[in-house]
């Protein structure tokens, strides 16, 4: 029996969530587009293309400062923390994991799982941000405000600007949720997930390469 | 219709609609083994950081290697590149690669790698 078939002879009023559906999969010829790939996908890979300068530049600029002589308040390098931000950037990390499960289990229409998952996301996304938080305040109680020296504000604009880009996405990441709650996120919209999921795990490769150029190469 | 029905029959849907397309993310388990290689990798990074002397001149280029390898599976088969269209590599290598000519350049300029 075809899919069609299924929800026609479905009872009233239980038409399947993913009755109204928009299709997934970008290779597949259901995309009507000139290009026979998903626009809105095309979209965010051509977005997240775009950010790579936004941090290139911001990463390229801490880099530069972060060579120069301070002349007030300690040296960035010297206060940081590193047991404390590899918690952070772990979290992070198996943050990209129970998205790719939230992912997954959406695309099985096992809406209770991918709820859990998209919920577990959003969490550590916050346990990391909520690190952030602590670390500037720990930061600036050793004295490096954002105006104290340039390699300060370099370092405070680089990581905030990737807060940002995290609290964002724990944003998307509760908007899907709550849609799924109220049943208005189908297995066939399941292409969503997906694309809030490459923001996601962009945000979490940026901080793959701060984590590593920032904090671990000494200067 | 029952939760479980419904969620069959929107699986079914999904499944129809992407046969044609031969989009073939991997697993489940796939992605916990991704994750697993992620963690070891962040553990040794973490790692280099308390043996900075003992490594020397070894520091930086292994430090450089694992975050590109990490950045890789990530790409790879979280944001599922590996199993997508071309295209979308194209979109993100372009401005990936263009990001690194145009800031290795301004740091050159500046004498950053003197």
């Amino acid at each position: 029996m075809s899919v069609s078939e299924q929800t026609a002879t479905a009872p009233a009023g239980a038409v399947p969530e993913g009755a109204a559906h928009v299709p997934h999969d970008a290779t597949t010829p259901a995309h009507h587009t000139s290009t026979g790939l998903s626009h809105e996908k095309l979209a965010m890979w051509l977005f997240l293309g775009s950010e790579c300068l936004l941090f290139g530049g911001l990463i390229s600029t801490f880099l530069l400062y972060r060579t120069r002589e301070v002349t007030a308040g300690p040296p960035v390098g010297d206060i940081y923390d590193i047991p404390f931000t590899s918690v952070s950037s772990f979290v992070l990390l198996m943050s990209s994991l129970t998205m790719v499960l939230a992912l997954s289990a959406i695309q099985r229409a096992d809406h209770r799982r991918a709820r859990t998952w998209l919920l577990t996301t959003a969490l550590l996304g916050s346990t990391f941000v909520a690190g952030q938080v602590y670390e500037f305040t720990t930061f600036v109680h050793e004295g490096l405000g954002y105006t104290t020296n340039l390699q300060g504000s370099a370092f405070y604009t680089l990581t905030g600007f990737h807060g940002v880009h995290v609290t964002l996405g724990i944003l998307m990441l509760l908007s899907l949720f709550v849609m799924s709650l109220r049943g208005r996120l189908p297995a066939g919209k399941a292409e969503t997930v997906e694309i809030v999921g490459l923001y996601w795990h962009f945000v979490d490769i940026v901080w793959i390469i701060i984590f590593t150029l920032v904090y671990l190469i000494p200067a | 219709m029952s939760e479980q029905t419904t969620a069959q029959v929107e699986h079914e849907e999904y499944e129809a609609q992407t046969e044609h397309g031969g989009h073939d993310h991997p697993g489940e388990r796939t992605y916990v083994g991704i994750a697993v290689i992620l963690a070891v990798l962040t553990a040794a990074e973490v790692a280099t950081y308390y043996f900075e002397d003992q490594l020397g001149g070894l520091l930086v280029p292994s430090l450089i290697i694992m975050m590109i390898v990490k950045f890789f599976l990530v790409v790879a088969w979280f944001m599922h590149l590996r199993f997508d269209s071309n295209l979308f590599t194209r979109m993100f290598v372009s401005g990936l690669f263009l990001a690194i000519g145009v800031y290795v350049a301004a740091l050159a300029t500046f004498r950053f790698f003197t």
